[in-house]
């Protein structure tokens, strides 16, 4: 063999490297992102109150974010950086989604040529406009490629079967209660157990509000918004009665061992604090 | 024995120099020091009248929280330079700032220390303390001080919800910092000594935020009956003060409308009392 000791072709470096990437991110658990009628909601089950996987970057975009708790860390605060100086250099108004994608883009892209170990995350940049046509969702994976995606977005976890479930459920100008609905129901596998209310981090960016368009769902308010929904999750707190109309539905059976959304690893999911 | 600054590079503990600050002043100072407000420029000669001054601001709480009210008028010397500027800034959810002196400088202070706050939470998770508010744009303030003396002095008034003590809190400075907390109201400005004097006499401990939008209209009409400096309502115009509510469900300005009311009501009074409530002797 006149091969010299060590040598791995590009293709073969790249694609070892996407592959441990996509091993990374998929032993999380997933995050939904989607529209509703008055703006975009972010749901990800989530057992730290602590780290955040989702978060306000500036007044109309979100964030959020799978995979190692670290590296995303690092990009959101990028992003607030960049948004905030950005704002501050020229108008509030002149901050935008798409120029947030792009950063985040190229960084992730060139760190995925450059450096040995690609960054395993994937995020989601959400931006609400004044009407739903305004409203943008782009995801952007481990190496950089940027989806702009229409309605809704899935990553993390087992991220196809997740897509493939809240594709079924998604219509357009659902409710907020409804859109948490088919959020949930696309996070939970058939048959499975829906994340209790206190493993739930759940915000929105609502066109409505003023100035900051982000707001975080918690406490009493989510647990109202999560009785509207017909299929109340387990909740440590009694659930409160049940609305009007949801009596058809029997309350959901908690079979004692229900398989998670997406495998539990060592991936630093957000709830280890260390 | 070498200070640890005298180590080389890699055995110095880098935690204390490269912080990852949440403060958004310091960011931009070190990534593009051009874009914050000027420091310690010497300028040739003095230009502190031909600039836009603003004048007076008044702040009170009630109960369960703090108002902040503000005149129109912004002057250059002796010429009224614009009758409808606005000078009490919302700087986030629980708090707002009025700015009074140069009003350029003063604007460009609230634009920065609104991000300056939201930068913190961002960052942070959580709402930075009402008192790190205030000690915060003490800083700003005293970064300012050798353009004040050259003329561009720049005072400003703080008002903040304080959500552990359900109460509102309101934090005066001079042009080398502070802050002084201020119990029941403060006002600063040109006009500021005569609104102090009606908001003496008309103040009342635990009145609603209603009685108190109207005791701050009164106090700036007093301020304005004889500061020249200080703008009035301006009723062929329709140009009110702006007021400002701040309570535990955050920051809200009055519409022009509903100050509207209040001044009317004021006005409509002032018609046979020109002087205003007359407070009890006794």
């Amino acid at each position: 063999m006149s091969m010299p000791f060590g040598y791995a072709s590009p293709e073969q470096i790249m694609r070892d490297k996407a592959d441990y990437a996509r091993k990374g991110i998929a032993r999380g658990r997933s995050v939904v992102v989607l529209q509703y009628v008055d703006g975009i909601v972010f749901v990800a089950p989530n057992p730290s109150r602590a780290l955040h996987k989702i978060s306000e970057i500036y007044d109309r975009i979100g964030f959020a974010a799978v995979g190692r708790y670290n590296e995303f860390e690092e990009l959101r605060l990028g992003g607030i950086r960049y948004a905030d100086i950005n704002g501050y250099t020229y108008d509030r108004s002149d901050v935008t989604g798409r120029g947030l994608a792009n950063l985040y883009a190229s960084n992730l892209g060139r760190i995925f040529t450059e450096s040995i170990k690609s960054l395993e995350v994937e995020v989601v940049v959400a931006e609400v406009g004044d009407t739903k046509e305004g409203d943008a969702i782009y995801r952007l994976t481990f190496d950089g490629s940027v989806f702009d995606e229409h309605g809704f977005a899935a990553m993390g976890g087992q991220a196809e079967a997740v897509a493939t479930r809240l594709k079924e459920r998604y219509r357009e100008s659902m409710s907020l209660a409804d859109a948490l609905e088919v959020a949930l129901t696309a996070l939970t596998e058939p048959g499975g157990e829906r994340p209790p209310l206190a493993q739930l981090e759940v915000a929105v960016l609502d066109r409505n509000r003023e100035h900051r368009k982000f707001l975080r769902l918690t406490g009493a308010r989510l647990e109202r918004l999560l009785a509207q929904t017909s299929n109340p999750p387990s909740s440590t707190t009694p659930p409160p009665a049940p609305s009007a109309g949801s009596e058809d539905t029997p309350p959901p059976t908690s079979p004692p061992t229900s398989p998670p959304t997406g495998p539990d690893g060592d991936v630093d999911d957000g709830s280890s604090p260390l | 024995m070498a200070s640890h600054r005298d180590l080389p590079v890699g055995l110095v503990n880098r935690l204390f120099q490269n912080t990852g600050s949440s403060s958004f002043t310091e960011f931009v100072g070190s990534y593009a020091p051009e874009l914050l407000p000027p420091r310690d420029e010497a300028l040739a000669t003095p230009i502190g009248d031909q600039v836009p001054h603003a004048t007076t601001i008044v702040a009170a709480t009630f109960a369960g929280g703090v108002i902040m009210a503000g005149d129109r008028r912004a002057t250059s010397g002796n010429i009224i330079s614009q009758r409808d500027v606005e000078k009490v800034f919302r700087a986030d959810d629980h708090s707002c700032m009025g700015i009074a002196g140069t009003a350029s400088t003063g604007i460009e202070f609230a634009r920065l220390y609104r991000v300056e706050l939201e930068h913190y939470e961002k960052v942070e998770g959580r709402s930075m303390s009402v008192q790190g508010k205030a000690n915060r744009l003490a800083t700003m303030i005293r970064g300012n001080l050798a353009m004040a003396m050259q003329g561009l002095v720049v005072v400003p008034l703080f008002a903040a919800y304080d959500p552990t003590r359900d109460e509102g809190r309101i934090f005066s400075y001079d042009v080398a910092g502070g802050p002084y907390e201020r119990e029941k109201f403060d006002a600063i400005g040109s006009g500021s000594i005569f609104a102090r004097g009606s908001l003496k006499k008309l103040y009342r401990e635990g009145s609603t935020a209603d009685d108190m939008v109207m005791t701050l209209i009164q106090a700036l009409y007093d301020a304005a009956d004889d500061d020249s400096a200080t703008g009035g309502p301006d009723v062929t115009r329709k140009i009110w003060p702006i007021v400002s509510v701040i309570d535990a469900d955050g920051f809200r300005r009055l519409s022009q409308d509903e100050v509207s009311g209040y001044v009317q009501q004021m006005l409509d009074a002032r018609l046979i009392s020109p002087d205003g409530p007359i407070a009890p002797l006794r």
